[in-house]
């Protein structure tokens, strides 16, 4: 591991690992309103809009919506290869949590400290949900 | 989590893949939720959609051979022999329609088609335990009439019909569904639209809390007005509980509203000012229209009643559509009673057993349409139809002249 890397604590909600470039969501969002084929948010008024989501670790704020255009969100993003490569969840709710076990996608919540503190846009972020890491290199 | 041994076997594949499945789902949201156990349900409802993502899941349980222990009844997906006379759609888009019904039969639910359960298809007793989705269903049912369900996915909705239960968190256990934030509303509330607007500002400052709710005035809504605040406060934010001192059951006072907890100082306070902003940030488009689309969530007959109050014998405009989407038994009650055809004259089509978000209302895309719902709206929006949200009188005055000012 590089030394530039901080490494924080979590806890796993769907197990795996993934690495990539952070995303910062301080909104809670409905997958539903991302273009499944670039994985780019389209809610108007939104804290992401215009930015895609597609193989980010995606730091969120939680999930909201109805209880079943999520899935669909979810699911749609899935089979196009665009969800995120990983969801650092901060407030944890039953929908989201549901539409990311269906479809395997890596989850944690419970960073310590505070995601939005540690970790901003374009940071690369480690989540290994097994272990309950997080490793965070800034960006330069 | 702990688990018996039979919720064990079933865990372990026992049971077979689909049942396996479902109680997979079920341990990883208690497991992430904290939940000491599962607890039996008698009653659930799954926000069937027609769409790839819900469909998927249902097959996957079915193919799996399980069926449902507590059949639940379903949210609609849309009318296929009646809608196809009016408007095209692709063969694919049939497919998934067909397969959806197909998969839920053969699971074993209720299909009632309704996206309200709580009014008249499926209605829970105060502090029955039950696994209800749909985002207009979840906070009536907690909210107004004192049943106990978390914020369900359709999928773990699903997973609880299964297996007959629910894993033991959130607003099944009283002190979570005690009150987080009070809001004092000093308001006219006169109709179900004021009661949506009212619920899209809570929604957004409540965000996943439960809301406490006093009234300057005295109010007493109807089930309607129930129905249009749940679905707004669950939309703009993520709430599934919440209570209306004097009015709601879980609330006959402030003190029993929080809990015993501390009461805090209110977060706000909304006027008649403050909806109206909301309003307006919400219904700024004007212009030609080429569709009245109501019903998300489902019309009453009372509902369809006021429509044909509005129109007092005057005609839809030739380049408008003026579609109803209602609870299949009020579309019955209409047809029985003649409702129906009188409102078929002047232009006006209802449907029951259909949602909003379906691909067959797809030909309007690309022009202005009016509703009176932000949750109609704002689900429309990625499906490429732009919507002006405005309350059902100046609904129907846009139908009538095509085009809204």
């Amino acid at each position: 591991m590089s030394e530039d890397m901080k490494v924080y604590k979590c806890r796993k909600i769907v197990k795996g690992s993934a690495s990539g470039e952070a995303l910062v969501s301080t909104d809670a969002m409905c997958f539903y309103l991302t273009d499944p084929e670039t994985g780019t948010v389209i809610e108007r008024n939104h804290a992401i809009h215009g930015k895609s989501i597609a193989n980010k670790i995606l730091v969120l704020k939680s999930g909201k919506g109805s209880s079943v255009v999520q899935v669909d969100g979810f699911y749609q993003l899935w089979v196009k290869n665009n969800l995120p490569a990983a969801i650092i969840l901060i407030d944890t709710e039953p929908v989201i949590v549901s539409s990311a076990v269906m479809v395997g996608c890596t989850m944690v919540d419970r960073m310590d400290p505070d995601p939005y503190k540690a970790i901003e846009d374009g940071d690369y972020v480690e989540v290994d949900a097994d272990r309950g890491e997080i490793r965070v290199r800034k960006k330069k | 989590m702990f688990l018996t041994d039979e919720e064990k076997r079933i865990l372990d594949g026992a049971e077979g893949a689909g049942k396996q499945k479902a109680m997979e789902m079920l341990y990883a949201l208690g497991v992430t939720f904290d939940a000491e156990k599962l607890i039996p349900i008698k009653r659930a409802h799954v926000a069937l959609s027609g769409q790839e993502g819900d469909t998927y899941w249902c097959e996957l349980l079915v193919d799996g051979g399980a069926t449902c222990a507590v059949p639940p009844t379903t949210n609609p997906y849309w009318d296929t022999d009646y809608l196809t006379k009016f408007y095209d759609v692709t063969k694919e888009e049939l497919d998934l329609a067909n397969r959806t019904g197909e998969a839920y039969r053969k699971i074993g639910a209720i299909l009632t088609y309704h996206c309200a359960p709580g009014v008249c298809s499926n209605v829970p007793f105060l502090g029955e335990h039950i696994a209800f989705s749909e985002s207009s269903a979840t906070p009536y049912v907690n909210g107004a009439l004192g049943a106990r369900s978390n914020r369900e996915s359709s999928i773990s909705a699903l997973a609880a019909a299964v297996v007959g239960k629910t894993p033991y968190y959130g607003y099944h256990i009283d002190e979570n569904r005690h009150g987080d934030i009070l809001i004092e509303v000093d308001a006219e509330l006169n109709e179900c639209y004021d009661w949506g607007i009212l619920g899209h500002c809570i929604g957004e400052m409540a965000g996943s809390l439960d809301p406490v709710l006093v009234f300057k005035n005295k109010v007493r809504p109807s089930q309607e007005d129930f129905l249009y605040f749940g679905a707004e406060a669950a939309t703009s934010g993520a709430v599934a509980m919440y209570h209306m001192v004097g009015i709601t059951p879980e609330a006959p006072t402030l003190e029993a509203a929080f809990g015993g907890k501390k009461i805090p100082a209110p977060a706000a306070l909304i006027t008649n000012k403050t909806l109206k902003d909301q309003e307006t940030k919400l219904t700024a488009a004007t212009g030609d229209i080429n569709l009245v689309m109501l019903g998300c969530p489902h019309y009453t007959y009372s509902q369809i009643l006021e429509i044909e109050r509005l129109f007092a014998g005057r005609k839809v405009s030739h380049n408008t559509a003026f579609w109803i989407l209602a609870e299949s038994g009020a579309v019955e009650l209409a047809e029985r009673s003649r409702l129906r055809q009188k409102l078929e004259l002047l232009g006006v089509r209802m449907v029951g057993n259909t949602c909003i978000d379906e691909p067959c209302w797809k030909s309007f895309e690309g022009s202005l349409g009016v509703t009176d719902s932000p949750k109609c709206a704002y689900y429309r929006e990625r499906r490429g139809q732009p919507f002006a949200i405005r309350r059902l009188s100046e609904c129907v005055e846009a139908a009538i002249k095509g085009r809204l000012d």
